[in-house]
């Protein structure tokens, strides 16, 4: 073989070989967040069973955080005995109110931005504008919601509480707003409106004209067209975005810390001792949408921040609830995503 | 018979007309909300920090932009007090620096494997763990720095090799997790604009008899750049962002220093602790969280923009 074969093969065996150790590394390159995530949450939920706890020191005894206890007790300055039942019932309620805001208003804008508008300078601008506003930081929003609703720049003083009439009773509502659910459920649904619009969009857009052409054919009028037959077949995208959306939602934490939503508290949502009191008392849950209120995540930031080792295996152990509840949320939307998607295929 | 059915149905059209316009008011309503909450976001940020509303003051008629942008120390609760953002700038600077070198290769390299190298099968199993790994709750990320990452990693690291004393709190946990956190973000949006790019660039690429290698870096990335960037961009106005992490792992203290083993301070994690605080309304303490947020609003915007920007502008449009 002459030289120039010989020159050709060598790098030509080079450049195979850079190619295989490239694919290499992003195959390690894929895998690294993955193992690591995994790894840590392994490391968690020994920490948070007892089984084993590599960061210990000796002195410190194992055992079991992840107990009944835990999740129908209130906290308490003894470890053994505290509990995240406030903040179950908090993230519950603050799930259901940001939703009650957010996802009519997020609908609602998503569908005149596909079907009604035309295509001019405002809708461009607030097309750019929901881009924008879904990369604001959450902590602005805290602070949108502290300054807006918790305080109303501090313009009211002793306003009297505004009622507003329901079936069962006056839901009374303080001004400013305060500490309160409301606030919070406000704030959070500022927060995550622009990804509801943008998964709601998306859904709308998966529906084909020829549905929209058809029921136009028949005589039936714009809205009677989005009501009867768009929206019904873009429901399931919608509702997979909107769950993802409150399940970021559940897990915020620094907008709640910036309002000012107490991080320790033995009172439940309106001052619910059971849960047959949502029941048998029903104006109990008047009191919800006013009353202070804790989360999940603002529990495990204010035990985990404690010094005691005790404290920070109970925060490991609310840590694996508050994800079990985030997967069961997940799981949710991707089942009603591969369940009903397929049987609208177009 | 006739007429009056007739006169019904004009009834119920006239009806239905005024519904349509009732309904396409309240859908534009939803869509100017938006609007309204990035106005009130800026009058807010505003009123607080540059403009005071009626006889209050707002944070700079108080304390002035340029000492607010050279002072060396962040420190109001010390005597007149002193509000310098270069601290806080620096640590937010050392953690969003730590996490884009991890975050943004990684990243890149793993949505370049998933288009060009993995089978559709890996690619179903990989996407949606991503997925997962995107809706873990940041207070989470921020326990996991703190329980495992310090005492495990960084510790021995630099007490072992490098000789020197680490604190609990250090930037160093702090941007390794956000890197890690900022991953999937990277991953999903570059994989996206690098799979968009056409076949027949790759296949060319092939016939020219080119190996894997020199088609994803000098072909597919390439043809794919300003989408990279963009992704680039919005992962590291995430980071900037990133409160929870940084609070619980890099600590309260703002600090000026070169050490990233050291406690310090990011914007975020100072306007989180002060608002948490004991800072009364109305004080300078408690307006100076408006200006660091203020200050933070413009960084993150800016940075979105011009991520818009280069996705409008240099895009290729591939037929």
């Amino acid at each position: 073989m002459n030289q120039a074969g010989l020159q050709y093969k060598r790098r030509l065996k080079r450049r195979h070989l850079v190619s295989r150790m490239f694919a290499i590394i992003c195959i390690i390159s894929t895998w690294f967040g993955l193992l690591v995530v995994a790894l840590l949450l392994i490391g968690l939920m020994f920490k948070a069973t007892g089984i084993f706890d590599i960061t210990a020191s000796s002195q410190t005894e194992l055992r079991n955080w992840l107990t009944p206890h835990l999740l129908t007790n209130h906290m308490s300055s003894h470890p053994e005995k505290a509990g995240m039942v406030a903040g179950i019932w908090g993230s519950f309620w603050l799930m259901v109110m940001t939703g009650f805001f957010s996802i009519p208003l997020g609908v609602g804008a998503a569908v005149y931005l596909e079907e009604y508008s035309r295509e001019n300078l405002f809708t461009k601008f607030i097309r750019l504008n929901i881009a924008n506003l879904a990369g604001v930081p959450s902590i602005v929003f805290g602070i949108l919601g502290l300054t807006v609703f918790a305080r109303m720049f501090s313009l009211f003083h002793d306003f009297p509480p505004i009622g507003i009439p329901v079936g069962i009773g006056m839901i009374k509502i303080p001004i400013p707003f305060g500490r309160t659910l409301l606030t919070g459920s406000l704030t959070l649904s500022l927060m995550i409106l622009p990804i509801i619009i943008i998964a709601s969009q998306e859904a709308l857009r998966s529906v084909p004209q020829s549905i929209r052409h058809a029921s136009l054919a028949l005589g039936a009028t714009k809205w009677q067209t989005i009501w009867h037959q768009v929206l019904p077949a873009s429901l399931p995208g919608i509702l997979t975005g909107t769950i993802l959306a409150l399940s970021r939602a559940i897990g915020e934490t620094a907008p709640l810390i910036v309002i000012g939503a107490v991080s320790f508290t033995v009172y439940n949502p309106g001052n619910m001792e059971h849960v047959s009191d949502y029941l048998t008392k029903p104006e109990v849950l008047l009191t919800v949408p006013s009353s202070d209120f804790t989360v999940m995540p603002l529990q495990i930031w204010n035990w985990g921040t404690k010094p005691q080792p005790e404290f920070q295996d109970l925060a490991s152990a609310a840590i694996i609830v508050l994800l079990l509840v985030l997967l069961c949320m997940n799981g949710l939307a991707v089942f009603l995503r591969h369940h009903y998607g397929k049987r609208l295929d177009w | 018979m006739l007429p009056s059915s007739k006169h019904s149905l004009s009834a119920k059209t006239n009806f239905r007309r005024i519904w349509e316009g009732i309904v396409l008011t309240s859908l534009m309503f939803c869509a100017t909300v938006s609007v309204f909450v990035t106005a009130a976001i800026i009058f807010v940020l505003v009123s607080e920090s540059v403009v005071g509303i009626g006889d209050s003051l707002a944070f700079f008629q108080e304390v002035s932009l340029w000492s607010f942008l050279t002072d060396t120390a962040w420190a109001p609760q010390y005597g007149e007090g002193q509000f310098g953002i270069l601290p806080l700038l620096a640590g937010t600077l050392w953690v969003t620096g730590i996490a884009s070198v991890i975050g943004l290769p990684v990243g890149l390299a793993s949505a370049v494997y998933l288009s060009e190298y993995a089978s559709p099968k890996t690619r179903g199993i990989i996407k949606p763990l991503l997925e997962v790994l995107a809706g873990i709750p940041t207070v989470v990320y921020g326990f996991f720095a703190l329980f495992f990452v310090t005492p495990l990693l960084i510790k021995p690291f630099a007490e072992n090799v490098l000789g020197i004393e680490a604190n609990i709190f250090n930037a160093m946990s702090g941007g390794i997790v956000v890197g890690i956190m900022i991953i999937p973000m990277v991953t999903s949006l570059s994989e996206d604009v690098i799979r968009a790019v056409p076949r027949g660039l790759r296949e060319a690429g092939y016939a020219l008899g080119s190996t894997r290698f020199d088609v994803s870096t000098k072909i597919v990335v390439p043809a794919a750049l300003s989408g990279i960037l963009a992704s680039f961009l919005l992962a590291i106005s995430r980071a900037l962002g990133e409160t929870m992490v940084v609070m619980i792992a890099v600590g309260a203290q703002p600090k000026l220093t070169w050490n990233p083993f050291e406690t310090m301070c990011t914007m975020t994690a100072n306007i989180a602790s002060m608002a948490n605080g004991d800072a009364g309304t109305g004080s300078v303490e408690y307006r100076s969280i408006y200006a660091v947020a203020f200050t933070l609003f413009i960084i993150t915007m800016g940075m979105n923009i011009f991520s818009q920007f280069i996705l409008n502008r240099y895009r290729e449009v591939y037929h």
